[in-house]
């Protein structure tokens, strides 16, 4: 009669369509409360669920209710000190009213509820892509993997398929050794009939009793199992993409870089890097920092050492281009950088910036974007790097003054752009 | 006895389930408790997460409205501020009840006493579920509705079907005979009569708008004629067979939700009766465990706790006061049947001549089988249980500067509280009165809905919204008007097409 059933790995999912349903519906309010969450909360925590809350009015569900108009009679529990016909001050917001206004859900002026991680990076990028993407897919078949194809014939033992092998064998002995066999049917026939004429000693049987052995022997020398019966399991290679990454961080910390632009400059690569985690299964990062010299340093380092002095920016993308060159050869690495500098270069090394980025550095780039973090006219690097801009498809730059800026930017580097 | 305990920690094991279950069944049904079959399904929390957001169904159409749910409680569940409730059940044959695998023994123990024999023998004689509810076709006819709606989403689009799932949620409450009998559900004869039922439908449908228009004119000329000749409380079915211009299979969708609608009637119309015969019932049959020393004095501490928290009644000025608990009243009246049966007092003899001193179980169990919240109330609301709950009545009126005290836990209050108490479980007043008047009179198609006002009572100013979804079932105007108390139309909402 007891029926016991154990539904626990059943999926728990049942209401994922709901909640895809839900999102849906509400996604404008939903795009609405993410980018919210975006200009006031810390970009360093996102990559992360996050608490949404959109306008309950929203999502309510009229029906025909009764308003707060005309009279009613209400039970509650816990009398203390009442009598009946007591007149008491009526209380604010209807609490007297039990338990109605937290049942119409006018009680609640938000709807609060959470975003998977998924969902929101998704509200996060969405309509946002990686420029040139396809075209590295198709760029990067280099490293492969090996897939079964079939049988060959040649090979190396540990290879060996035995069932194939072992019925070639098979197949081999009947083919050859059928002639024999059919004499040997016939000659034994043949013995029979001759024994009821002869004797054992007589030379016609004699010989047969002979021909009969040479049958067997020639049948009894087949070989087993011979070289060309065998069959290898025969593996070939295919291409396989690669989803490997590396992100170049590129950042002046001389001394006119202050906290806040370095903040600005955090939070722009904090987003590069979510946004590369949503194509890349593996993602490294590379943090070059630099003044008059440039050094590739750790990620505290890079965010908050302190320097002074002036500032030569070359001398980072030399330290880019001959990383590039000893590490991640673009066979194997999708290379994207960014570069985040107040934009103020000594003068002559503008020009050799340009030539460097033009010569060893964009024709390995997927993308390169260099923001700089500046609210007065643009510095002479901004100018020089007009130039590559218009060379290379893969190289954006913007401008940003404020903290609110950077999502915007971001965007505005990395919308889908119309074929 | 001298019984050996069932189990001795609180870990929980299928074998142990099964030994107690069946000592569970056993006293159960020493006791009277008649039952549907059981079916005990082991889930996770996110699964009980799941089975809420779809009021229990274990199968349901997908809509925005049931994700909404879920990320609701999921997002209270993991703040903390929501403990999960220990038992979802619906009346189904076999009757389902979901254990949760966090439990420990003692709350699987509960939940089948509460659910599996507590509620179970409630759905399975109560007359308003016996009446209403098939429990051996709702499954079905949920799965049937889960699969017409996929369809429905393939053939005409998502957006298509939520509207129109939006619109008739909207009635949702309007779409339940009160007073007729609904046919039987069944999957097969659904699936048989779908196809016909549309085409059927639609002949009628065309049927009532054939009029031509020299007729028409008659007709508005002869202003006592109304088309449905009385008015019509079930919205819904009156949309469904006669909206002139919904598909067939926009109808089906009306059906479906109204079907679902009237299922779950019962269940809000007996929410006190319903939690205060399961309360009352897991704490006898685990006593009874108890006694026959088959739990131990552990069990019983870790079940007296759950079972005090679930009973607790907040009083009214308490921050977490949110209306009267039905465990609460509900166990405290089943609980004092018994006690009137048992030991009854002058005062019980006074008020229940006919059951003091009778057979308690008996009793219990005509109380069970033959009310509802309103009628049991102020059938068996004795004064004791308004005395222990210190019960006060407050008239609150919107032309009085202040609200005042009615009644309160004394002699001269009794009769009254237990009035006013009962009412307040009538649905049918604490839910505007609004029915199908008339659609024809006007010669425009228009629907014109009335809304019969009780203690002045006007209607929420979301009525636009749901006017809207109204147009958009109807096909044309919607108008409603409000009938007041002396018969004069005081208010008139129009919703234009």
């Amino acid at each position: 009669m007891i029926q016991i059933v154990d539904r626990r790995l059943n999926g728990k999912n049942k209401s994922a369509v709901n909640r895809r349903k839900f999102i849906h519906r509400f996604r404008s309010q939903i795009k609405k409360a993410v980018a919210d969450a975006i200009n006031e909360r810390s970009v360093t925590d996102l990559d992360k669920g996050e608490k949404v809350s959109i306008p309950a009015k929203d999502t309510s569900e009229p029906f025909f209710r009764h308003g707060q108009e005309g009279y009613r009679e209400r039970v509650h529990p816990g009398n203390k000190e009442f009598q009946q016909g007591d007149r008491i001050a009526r209380p604010e917001s209807g609490s007297g009213r039990g338990n109605e206004a937290s049942d119409s859900g006018e009680g609640q002026d938000e709807f609060v509820f959470e975003l998977t991680r998924e969902e929101f990076l998704n509200f996060f990028f969405e309509d946002l892509e990686l420029p040139n993407l396809v075209k590295t897919q198709l760029a990067m078949l280099k490293e492969t993997k090996k897939v079964r194809a079939g049988h060959t014939s040649a090979g190396i033992p540990s290879n060996i398929n035995v069932i194939r092998s072992l019925r070639n064998a098979l197949g081999r002995r009947i083919a050859l050794g059928a002639p024999y066999n059919e004499s040997l049917i016939e000659a034994e026939k043949q013995l029979k009939d001759l024994l009821k004429r002869y004797d054992e000693t007589d030379s016609v049987v004699i010989m047969l009793r002979k021909e009969i052995e040479e049958l067997n022997e020639k049948i009894a020398g087949i070989p087993f199992i011979d070289t060309f019966d065998l069959r290898y399991d025969n593996r070939i290679e295919r291409p396989k993409p690669t989803t490997q990454a590396v992100m170049f961080c590129i950042m002046d910390v001389s001394g006119s870089m202050g906290p806040e632009e370095k903040d600005i400059a955090k939070r722009f690569f904090m987003l590069l890097y979510l946004f590369l985690t949503k194509t890349y299964e593996k993602i490294q990062v590379i943090f070059i920092s630099h003044h008059t010299e440039a050094h590739e340093v750790d990620e505290e380092t890079f965010f908050y050492s302190r320097e002074t002095g002036g500032t030569v920016v070359s001398s980072a993308l030399n330290l880019m281009s001959a990383i590039i060159q000893e590490r991640f050869p673009i066979s194997e690495w999708n290379i994207y950088a960014a570069q985040a500098s107040d934009g103020d270069n000594w003068d002559n090394d503008s020009i050799v910036c340009a030539k460097i980025l033009s010569e060893k550095i964009m024709p390995y780039m997927q993308y390169y974007a260099y923001i700089e973090i500046t609210e007065d006219r643009h510095q002479n690097l901004w100018h020089e790097y007009l130039t590559i801009k218009e060379q290379w498809d893969n190289f954006d730059m913007q401008r940003i003054a404020a903290l609110t800026d950077i999502y915007p930017v971001f965007r505005k580097l990395f919308e889908k752009k119309n074929v | 006895m001298n019984n050996k305990p069932l189990s001795e920690t609180s870990e929980w094991t299928f074998e142990l389930i099964e030994k107690y279950h069946k000592e569970i069944a056993r006293v159960a049904s020493n006791f009277g408790l008649d039952t549907y079959p059981v079916q005990l399904e082991i889930i996770t929390a996110e699964q009980m997460i799941d089975a809420y957001a779809s009021v229990g169904m274990p199968i349901g159409y997908s809509h925005w409205s049931f994700g909404k749910e879920f990320v609701s409680n999921e997002a209270r569940y993991k703040k903390g501020r929501m403990g999960l409730a220990y038992e979802i059940v619906i009346n189904s044959d076999p009757c389902i009840a979901y254990l949760m695998e966090e439990n420990s023994m003692m709350m699987q123990a509960l939940v089948i006493a509460h659910a599996a024999y507590g509620h179970n023998s409630f759905f399975k004689k109560n007359y308003l579920f016996t009446t209403w509810t098939n429990a051996n076709s709702i499954i079905d006819y949920l799965l049937f509705a889960k699969n017409y709606i996929a369809q429905c989403e393939e053939r005409y689009g998502e957006e298509q079907v939520e509207a129109m799932l939006d619109s008739c949620h909207a009635l949702r409450n309007f779409g339940v005979d009160r007073y007729k009998r609904p046919p039987r559900l069944s999957l097969q004869e659904e699936k048989d009569r779908q196809k016909d039922r549309e085409e059927y439908l639609q002949s009628q449908v065309n049927e009532l708008w054939r009029t031509i228009p020299a007729k028409e004119v008659i007709h508005s000329g002869n202003n006592d004629r109304r088309f449905p000749q009385e008015p019509q409380e079930n919205i819904l079915y009156f949309i469904e067979k006669n909206a002139p211009l919904l598909e067939p299979w926009q109808r089906e969708i009306v059906r479906i939700v109204r079907k679902i609608a009237q299922y779950f009637y019962p269940q809000r119309q007996t929410q006190v009766m319903n939690e205060g015969w399961a309360t009352f019932w897991h704490y006898t049959l685990l006593n009874q465990l108890y006694a026959e020393g088959l739990v131990t004095d552990g069990f019983m501490i870790e079940f007296l706790q759950s079972h005090t928290n679930v009973t607790h009644q907040p009083s009214f000025e308490n921050p977490y006061y949110s209306g009267i608990n039905p465990y609460a009243l509900g166990f405290a009246m089943m609980t004092d049947i018994r006690r009137i049966c048992e030991e009854p007092t002058d005062e019980d003899r006074h008020w229940f001549p006919d059951i003091a001193g009778s057979d308690w179980n008996k009793t219990l169990h005509f109380a069970m089988q033959n009310f509802k919240d309103e009628s049991f109330i102020s059938q068996f609301l004795s004064p004791k249980v308004i005395r222990d709950f210190k019960l006060f009545s407050i008239l609150d009126d919107d032309k009085q500067s202040e609200i005042a005290v009615t009644s309160i836990h004394n002699e001269s209050g009794y009769q009254y509280i237990r009035q006013a108490l009962s009412e307040q479980y009538n649905l049918g007043s604490n839910e505007p009165n609004i029915q199908v008047y008339d659609v024809i009179s006007k010669g425009d198609r228009a629907l014109t809905l009335r809304h019969i006002q009780y203690h002045r009572m006007q209607l929420d100013k979301s009525i636009d919204e749901v006017l809207k979804h109204v147009v958009r079932l109807w096909g044309f105007d919607v108008r409603l008007e409000t009938v007041n108390e002396a018969g004069s139309i005081t208010h008139v909402y129009e919703c234009k097409h």
